[in-house]
């Protein structure tokens, strides 16, 4: 009993002590420039969205239907950030641009196209093939068991 | 018979291995940086005309072995041991670069404190008359280490101002005997793993300075040295904050470190190169040591260093499941012998 008292003593000493050094270290990390990082997310991430609904609506004065617009231009979208992926500038835009661009859908695609350009290397199927997913596959599993959740809630309400 | 242990955890190296050559090959960036010329090869393009990425590593690795068995006069038949390191996973790098020249080897991990444990060893091997020459290297390289531990090279993502920046560097050093000895390594203080319980993988400085000042401290009381007797303390890769951290620990100990201690993570890049805290891996200390601290060694203008590679064994296992971040930190001193 004395033994288990001590050890759950320690180990309550050695958390108080993590956070003491946590908070120690803290005084010599610069923090993260929230306030433009955000601005800049707001300006890149807008001007997407901006740009998307223009070509929605071009395509809508076209003649298609609001829906497959909006199915035309995510797939712009996509294909665009593969692109910008394939020629390696996908991530100096992210690195300025932060959630701007990837929360998008333009961050899903480059989180595809990123491992499999990667892992072409171990070769197209345990290579690509299986590190593909490394990245959206987690968000997808979240994403999709979140929906199912939902819709049960929606189907009983 | 001579008792070669020091205090409680340091090594006496009585007949005082010698460097005798030294190489280093860096990337790019490196060459970049204000260390860029002191480097024995800056690569044009960070491939180096190889395959993959880990083909480049082991070309790196095995060209400044053989720039430092050059230096020293030395050809692959007379070396004893290679003893080398790098962070890919069962040291792929180092492997493929010592196979070709057909000498005994030694793998060696220590994360990026690698460099000091290969030294500490060699120095071993040769101070034992065991070995009459060996090769201590370690190497790194930035696109090697992305893939395994942390993002695809092309993912797109904003870096904490925490985060450090892999050096696609490496570094041989060759110790052995010559007739007039000038530059030896004398004593060599293992250090122990230290944890701060810290779990951010962005916060690698911040995890190991505790142990580098637990090595450092522990060499000066086992020797009796002052700390002012180096002309140079280099700590392996704790970046500005790391050694932010390191300088204030060590000044509530009563230690003034500041005038001879820098780091040489943040050595090795210019602050506005882009790589936040500064520099990282095993071919940090290596390449610093091997290039430009050896350079002004050769120079005369700083004959007795404490070299304290600094090793933040992480795997990428104990990190998914939230582990801390084990510090350690190897420290050998590397002086004139008149």
């Amino acid at each position: 009993m004395a033994k288990k008292n001590s050890s759950a003593r320690n180990e309550s000493e050695k958390k108080r002590q993590k956070k003491a050094y946590e908070k120690y270290v803290k005084n010599f990390t610069p923090r993260p420039k929230y306030f433009s990082n955000s601005i800049k997310a707001f300006i890149v991430g807008g001007s997407i969205c901006l740009a998307a609904s223009y070509i929605q609506d071009g395509l809508i004065n076209r003649g298609l239907e609001k829906s497959e617009a909006g199915s035309v231009v995510t797939v712009i979208l996509i294909c665009t950030a593969q692109l910008l992926t394939g020629f390696g500038w996908f991530d100096s835009i992210a690195k300025f641009a932060g959630a701007g661009v990837i929360v998008p859908i333009t961050g899903f695609a480059n989180s595809m196209v990123a491992p499999a350009m990667e892992f072409k290397k171990e070769g197209p199927v345990l290579g690509s093939g299986a590190k593909l997913f490394t990245l959206a596959g987690p968000v997808l599993v979240c994403g999709i068991t979140a929906s199912v959740i939902i819709g049960i809630i929606a189907l009983f309400k | 018979m001579p008792n070669n242990k020091l205090g409680k955890q340091t090594i006496a190296f009585r007949t005082r291995p010698e460097v005798l050559g030294t190489g280093s090959v860096v990337g790019v960036k490196e060459g970049q940086g204000p260390l860029g010329k002191s480097f024995d090869i800056v690569l044009e393009e960070d491939m180096f005309g190889e395959k993959t990425w880990e083909g480049a590593e082991s070309k790196m690795l095995s060209e400044s072995m053989r720039i430092a068995m050059k230096k020293a006069g030395k050809t692959a038949d007379q070396v004893d041991a290679i003893l080398s390191g790098d962070l890919l996973n069962q040291l792929m790098s180092s492997t493929y670069s010592v196979k070709e020249f057909s000498v005994p080897f030694l793998g060696m991990y220590g994360a990026c404190s690698t460099m000091t444990e290969a030294i500490i060893l060699g120095s071993v091997l040769v101070d034992g008359s065991y070995s009459d020459t060996v090769i201590a290297a370690a190497s790194s390289h930035y696109s090697t280490a992305e893939r395994q531990f942390r993002m695809p090279l092309e993912h797109g993502n904003q870096r904490p101002p925490s985060a450090q920046w892999t050096s696609t560097a490496s570094g041989s050093l060759v110790i052995g005997r010559s007739k007039n000895p000038h530059f030896c390594c004398t004593y060599a203080t293992i250090g122990k793993i230290v944890d701060t319980g810290m779990t951010d993988a962005n916060q690698m400085g911040a995890a190991m300075a505790p142990a580098a000042l637990d090595t450092v401290y522990r060499h000066l009381l086992d020797t009796g040295r002052e700390w002012n007797y180096y002309d140079r303390i280099l700590t392996g890769d704790l970046g500005h904050i790391g050694k932010q951290i390191l300088i204030d620990m060590a000044k509530n100990l009563g230690i003034d470190l500041s005038p001879a201690y820098d780091d040489c993570g943040v050595l090795i890049y210019e602050k506005d190169q882009d790589v936040h805290s500064g520099g990282s891996g095993c071919g940090c200390s290596a390449s610093v040591f091997a290039g430009p601290v050896w350079k002004s060694m050769m120079e005369g203008s700083i004959s007795k260093v404490l070299l304290v590679s600094t090793g933040a064994l992480l795997s990428t296992t104990s990190a998914q499941q939230g582990g801390s971040i084990p510090g350690i930190a190897h420290a050998v001193s590397v002086e004139a012998v008149y």
